[in-house]
């Protein structure tokens, strides 16, 4: 199990998700919303073009959580606020700080960011240290 | 924007999904999961799991079907138009497996006016074959003002 103290930083994920990823994301996970596959649709509603799902960007939270863990069944909580838009083929990170630990559970407070600007902001998530 | 409160504390009725193997699979590869619980059934039992296990957030997965009723009731008075996804919590119980049958129960936890936007809250409890907790999710939907 992972030896989090409070300051330390989890492992940095970085992922690029492809032109095709939002595609995927809707067929896996079953939200076929036009503003995420549909490029046209998008930016008739005001938007830059097809936006990521704001669901799969916490997946990415998330799985920074469980790789820094060292497993899924540490995860017992994970809190976002989706604050902007994600774009594909736009590298994406995720990064986070233990701001606690307390009884065994270390509390993360996480970002995840694209060319500078927080998707994800105010991402706090609980991981079980034993 | 208005809001009517009027749906706050209501259920709906609740429903069930069969987790697979192959659905586990196509989740964990779209959001880049690399780990061999999610993909190796032999990777999973060395482990000591029953089967594969499904990544936390396959929570999005197995509650999404007990969300629409919700999310579309006309009580609730969403205007789809103008609608982000503003917040979203989960907590998680024990591991969900391939094979595992979970019951979702959606409420409307809360529905208020806050600077000018309508926001809706709703949470999803959902429960394996065993009757264990696995998820709590709460998800917040903001009604942008106009």
């Amino acid at each position: 199990m992972a030896q989090l103290k409070p300051g330390d930083t989890i492992p940095e994920l970085r992922v690029t998700p492809d032109r095709y990823l939002t595609v995927r994301y809707a067929g896996a996970s079953g939200d076929f919303n036009p503003i995420h596959i549909d490029e046209e649709f998008a930016r008739q509603v005001g938007l830059p073009g097809r936006i990521l799902h704001g669901l799969w960007s916490m997946a990415q939270v998330a799985r920074a959580q469980t790789d820094a863990a060292g497993g899924p069944e540490a995860l017992r909580r994970l809190s976002v606020h989706f604050r902007a838009v994600g774009l594909p083929e736009q590298e994406l990170t995720v990064t986070g700080t233990v701001a606690e630990v307390t009884d065994g559970i270390a509390v993360v407070h996480a970002v995840a960011e694209q060319g500078g600007t927080a998707i994800i902001r105010n991402a706090e998530a609980e991981i079980a240290l034993d | 924007m208005p809001v009517s409160t009027a749906a706050v504390g209501k259920r709906y009725p609740p429903t069930a999904y069969a987790v697979g193997r192959e659905k586990i699979r196509e989740y964990a590869l779209a959001v880049g999961e690399t780990n061999p619980l999610y993909l190796d059934p032999q990777a999973a039992r060395a482990a000591g799991h029953p089967d594969v296990v499904a990544p936390p957030m396959f929570a999005v997965v197995y509650s999404a079907g007990a969300l629409g009723p919700a999310i579309f009731d006309p009580e609730v008075g969403i205007d789809f138009a103008r609608l982000v996804h503003g917040g979203q919590e989960f907590r998680w119980g024990p591991l969900v497996f391939a094979g595992d049958e979970i019951t979702t129960a959606v409420s409307v936890k809360d529905i208020s006016e806050r600077g000018g936007n309508g926001h809706f809250v709703f949470e999803s409890q959902s429960t394996n074959q065993d009757g264990a907790t696995v998820c709590v999710g709460t998800w917040t939907n903001i009604v942008r003002g106009g």
